[in-house]
């Protein structure tokens, strides 16, 4: 008897500290979305101010390869969703095989990335002294894709340490890690929707 | 125990001093904030006591342009984001927030401590440029001179401040979240002390804006670095942006670096005066609105940048905005004292004299903000003493107020109460003929930012550093007698004021874990009896 209210009032406070936490992580990005937000203008001002520019911009980016990998990180973002009802059941398996799915798919990801960064090395595209183009416009438009997409990979590196974690988690003889998959499938899920804003502004204009 | 000791509280919890380095109770870590801020208050005023020195004579004999530069740079640095925005937040937040919520601590301890280890991160990062010869750019960082044309240790600077704002994200964050969840049975938003609400109005703007100052400086620090920002002219790029995200984030830092002053200084009105604070509700609808309206006025900085006309001229009527909720505020803490049977000991010392100079400061920020007076005074000695009147003035003395008011509950023990009023009086003073002739000196004209000046400037210059050495010696006087009554003061007691507020109902200094029994809320704040 006193052991199960014990238990009762103990699983009470998980919830209480599920709450607390996950209003943590909705404050974290709620700064994440400000953060790129700052860029978001930047870009917005000189998408303004140098239409021309960046419909060229546009065209030199790979179609194909940007397209993929959207799809790539929707279908990440699908297996999170099922690894955090996997966690909730308690399917220790089925969770570990979602989360290598999605690490899969988020290395995929950054390995299209990389091609492309390597063919924009290779083109001369980079903004600075060795851009092939003449200096201008273009090169802020490049700019602001190395720094946006950039940025965005640095927090996918971080989102796949935090599956690692997970995964590691998830293989020893704790218990089923259900709140830490829910916390990270929010941060994974707001990593992806970056993206989604990024596709369209750098993939698709004058197309 | 002897009857001449306090009880030995959180401060005797845990031995050694490597214990106060992996601690995660927020009281240990409000001190390690207490510590680390004085430090860089000292090197903030060493070189604006530089500064003052040099100013003595109008042809800058002591020191040359360049060094001057890299002083008012490491004074505005080190000030603003080393001392001013951690003082009240990290210091008397950090402690008292979770006493006054009746709390045994924040939300995420392991992120509060992390957060004072990022501080220090950035702030060695900043002593290293200072170190290495400074920054001439002052602290606004404007492109393209810190991007292109600058030879300071701008990366070095810059690095540090993006890495302290990391953790200002983290205490906001951390408070938020603490002041929804963990508040005591009982504690209703509306029975929140006005200080909390003053955290809370705080860390959202932490929360929101710091993030722009984040990638501001990252997108600066790309065209230094690598020559590919999205600020420079010779590609199309516009510089004025940079000022744009800059002041997005660096206006609503100004209310990070005022509202917490203002929810100290309510906390002081109440107790000293034995009233309810007149118009609570109002008092902390007042706090949120500055900080709603602190994201929509930072192109009053930029009145004289070539920004458009119509821009100038809804930032000049939103700034006048933000002086409805200040002067309720003003308005309100006098309408408290009427009536009131008003103690003049040391913090409500101080909390007056807030009042006064915040009126002072706000009032010629009113100048600021109409756009042709902005035009003659923009860039001069006016905005200076504007914005210290503020700074200072404000945010200064509400934070000495505060570590005065909440000192018996931070050290167990009593500070020597003569002492520290006279040092309340002498900062006062001292503030004032340091600062009052600057708003002289700037409405005729003369500029900000320069060694060298006119000699018919001389005389009020002079006054300028006495005010100066005045106030040294004042800011001198607590870094004596507060660590003495650290250890040799009179045992405080649990409330020595006889204040309201859950924090004095627990001992001082309070046990570890805060509270032997989780305090029940049942009545609002400032509960204190009719006036007879």
């Amino acid at each position: 008897m006193t052991s199960s209210s014990a238990s009762a009032t103990s699983s009470a406070r998980e919830a209480e500290q599920s709450v607390t936490n996950r209003l943590g992580l909705w404050v974290f990005l709620a700064t994440e979305v400000l953060f790129f937000g700052g860029m978001f203008v930047a870009y917005v001002i000189y998408r303004h101010t140098y239409p021309e520019a960046f419909r060229a911009g546009a065209r030199l980016m790979e179609f194909g390869l940007g397209t993929t990998n959207t799809a790539v990180l929707l279908v990440s973002s699908f297996f999170m969703a099922l690894g955090d009802r996997a966690a909730r059941a308690g399917d220790r398996r089925q969770l570990r095989r979602c989360l290598l799915c999605v690490a899969t798919l988020g290395v995929v990801f950054l390995g299209i990335k990389a091609v492309e960064y390597h063919s924009k090395f290779a083109d001369h595209l980079v903004p600075g002294p060795d851009f092939s183009g003449t200096r201008g416009p273009l090169e802020i438009f490049m700019t602001l894709y190395f720094a946006m997409t950039g940025l965005h990979a640095l927090h996918m590196l971080f989102g796949l340490g935090a599956i690692s974690w997970l995964l590691w988690r998830n293989a020893g003889g704790r218990p089923v890690p259900v709140e830490p998959v829910a916390m990270v499938g929010l941060y994974w899920h707001f990593v992806d929707c970056v993206w989604i804003f990024l596709y369209p502004l750098f993939y698709l204009p004058g197309r | 125990m002897s009857a001449d000791a306090p009880p030995p509280g959180y401060l005797a919890a845990e031995p050694g001093i490597l214990a106060w380095f992996r601690t995660l109770d927020h009281k240990r870590i409000g001190l390690l904030y207490l510590f680390s801020i004085t430090g860089f208050f000292m090197i903030g005023a060493a070189a604006a006591a530089c500064m003052r020195v040099a100013l003595l004579s109008p042809q800058g004999n002591l020191i040359v342009s360049d060094t001057y530069n890299r002083l008012f740079t490491l004074h505005g640095v080190v000030m603003i984001w080393f001392f001013l925005i951690p003082a009240v937040p990290n210091v008397l937040g950090n402690f008292v927030l979770p006493l006054a919520i009746g709390a045994r601590d924040v939300a995420f301890p392991r992120l509060n401590l992390a957060s004072w280890y990022i501080f220090m991160a950035g702030g060695a990062l900043v002593l290293y440029a200072i170190a290495a010869g400074g920054v001439d750019t002052g602290w606004t960082f404007y492109t393209p001179y810190s991007s292109t044309y600058s030879n300071g240790h701008v990366m070095a600077m810059a690095a540090g401040v993006f890495i302290a704002g990391f953790s200002s994200i983290f205490t906001g964050l951390n408070f938020i979240v603490t002041i929804h969840r963990l508040r005591a049975p009982g504690l209703t938003w509306f029975r929140l002390p006005l200080f909390v609400w003053s955290l809370y109005a705080t860390s959202i703007i932490l929360v929101l804006a710091t993030p722009i100052l984040a990638i501001t400086l990252f997108l600066m620090a790309l065209e230094r670095g690598l020559g590919v920002g999205v600020f420079d002219p010779k590609i199309g790029g516009d510089p004025l942006l940079f000022q744009h995200l800059f002041w997005f984030y660096s206006h609503p830092a100004v209310y990070v670096m005022i509202l917490p002053g203002m929810g100290v200084v309510s906390e002081l009105f109440a107790c000293f005066a034995r009233r309810r604070i007149f118009g609570y509700r109002v008092m902390a609808c007042a706090l949120l609105a500055i900080a709603a309206l602190g994201f929509l006025v930072w192109g009053h900085h930029m009145f004289v940048s070539s920004q458009s006309l119509y821009a100038g001229l809804v930032f000049s009527l939103l700034s006048f905005l933000v002086s409805v909720p200040s002067a309720v505020k003003v308005f309100n803490w006098t309408a408290t004292l009427h009536r009131g049977s008003i103690r003049l000991d040391t913090p409500m010392l101080y909390a007056l004299g807030f009042v006064a100079l915040f009126t002072i400061g706000g009032l010629t920020g009113l100048f600021l903000a109409s756009l042709a007076v902005d035009v003659h005074v923009h860039g001069t000695y006016f905005i200076v003493a504007h914005f210290h009147y503020v700074m200072v003035g404000g945010m200064v003395m509400a934070y000495l107020g505060g570590i005065h008011y909440w000192w018996p509950k931070i050290s167990g023990r009593l500070y020597p109460e003569w002492i520290a009023r006279s040092s309340a009086v002498i900062i006062f003073l001292g503030f004032n003929l340091t600062f009052f002739p600057q708003f002289v000196l700037g409405y005729l004209g003369m500029p900000r930012r320069y060694a060298i000046y006119p000699p018919e400037f001389h005389t009020l210059n002079v006054c300028s550093t006495a005010g100066a050495a005045v106030l040294g010696l004042g800011y001198l006087l607590p870094l004596i007698y507060l660590p003495w009554s650290f250890f040799r003061g009179a045992p405080a007691g649990p409330n020595p004021w006889d204040a309201t507020g859950l924090e004095w109902r627990t001992a001082s200094p309070p046990p570890p874990h805060n509270f032997e029994e989780t305090p029940v809320v049942t009545a609002e704040p400032y509960d204190y009896p009719p006036p007879p």
